[in-house]
């Protein structure tokens, strides 16, 4: 049965839905936190629109606010989004063929529900080409970033903090481990997920935010390491 | 109160940056083979960042002064082992959050 793009573009939809769970309440925390640093919602939303990147948007106005040098601002924020690089990579064996204008809005719209959502699925869609997947992908952003935007703007002019008792600020952490806990099949991932953990906490001192970067690469290198050894032991080539 | 030079500064700078980041690969290197030892690394690139990403912020959240915080730690847990055993992403997300205003009522 081949599934056409419009088809994959609804499914990447329907997927993509329940992240605004997520999404709206983080976004809204971020109009927040942006108007009590003093911009208006016009600067906030920029920020969003822009930038599109929730964790390195906190980073930055986190940092503006200590009197951070600029370029240090910059470069933190930049070390925080380096993941976006390292998903690039990831989705390029599935994306690579499509035009360089769809790749360039792949390029953009790359955060990481679509990217979770998107690698999931190609890799349990082997049958899907390109033009199912960029739909997909397509899919999966429609209702997010939309929403990203506007509760930006609903946040900036709400102004007031959300009551503490919210817990908001552990939104994101619980979303991202929902979203690894059904990666983790195989003994390879659970390798490659408990080194990272292990690393990054032990690398949480270093400046620059540069302990998440050498834990994932640290994770990736020992779920790739697992895998070669137990390919060798069922003797299956990988 | 933050010099607009430097916000301004910091929002196109972060933009650019941010969408070089996210085409370096996808749009240099297109559907150019890359060798299987790469594609190996790139398998285990979301179960990698994203829990470097998240273990910090589990194990020393800011919202508890940057202290071990059992309500948060067991919230962690509960969405762990519910995405673990259901393999389903909204159902871990709803049990995290059910747990965590759980933890927080019970040992508020």
């Amino acid at each position: 049965m081949t599934t056409t793009p419009q088809a994959a573009y609804w499914q990447g939809f329907r997927d993509g839905l329940p992240f605004l769970l997520v999404i709206m309440p983080f976004s809204v925390l971020f109009g927040v936190v942006a108007t009590e640093a003093g911009l208006n919602v016009l600067e906030a939303l920029t920020f969003s629109v822009v930038v599109i990147a929730g964790a390195a948007q906190f980073t930055a106005l986190h940092l503006l606010q200590n009197d951070t040098p600029t370029l240090i601002v910059i470069l933190s924020a930049l070390a925080v989004n380096l993941r976006m690089a390292m998903y690039s990579a990831s989705l390029t064996p599935h994306l690579g063929a499509a035009p360089i204008w769809q790749r360039a809005l792949v390029a953009y719209f790359t955060v990481d529900q679509s990217y979770a959502l998107s690698i999931v699925t190609f890799d349990k869609r082997k049958d899907w080409g390109v033009a199912q997947k960029v739909a997909y992908f397509f899919g999966t952003v429609t209702p997010i970033c939309p929403m990203w935007y506007l509760m930006t703007i609903v946040g900036a002019l709400i102004g007031s903090t959300i009551p503490p008792e919210f817990a908001l600020d552990f939104a994101l952490p619980i979303t991202f481990i929902a979203m690894i806990a059904p990666m983790l099949r195989s003994v390879p991932h659970l390798i490659a997920a408990g080194a990272s953990v292990t690393g990054s906490l032990l690398l949480a001192g270093l400046p620059l935010n540069m302990g998440l970067l050498l834990a994932a690469v640290i994770g990736m290198a020992a779920g790739a390491q697992a895998e070669v050894w137990m390919s060798r032991k069922t003797g299956e080539t990988a | 109160m933050i010099d607009r030079v430097d916000l301004w500064l910091t929002i196109i700078a972060l933009g650019l940056g941010s969408f070089g980041l996210r085409f370096v690969f996808l749009g240099i290197i297109g559907d150019r083979a890359l060798p299987e030892w790469v594609l190996r690394h790139l398998r285990y690139t979301a179960v990698a960042v994203l829990p470097a990403l998240v273990a910090p912020l589990v194990v020393w959240p800011q919202a508890a002064g940057g202290e071990p915080d059992p309500a948060r730690m067991g919230a962690a847990i509960v969405a762990l082992v519910v995405g673990l055993t259901t393999g389903r992403v909204i159902a871990a997300i709803l049990a995290g959050f059910a747990a965590l205003y759980g933890f927080l009522w019970l040992l508020g």
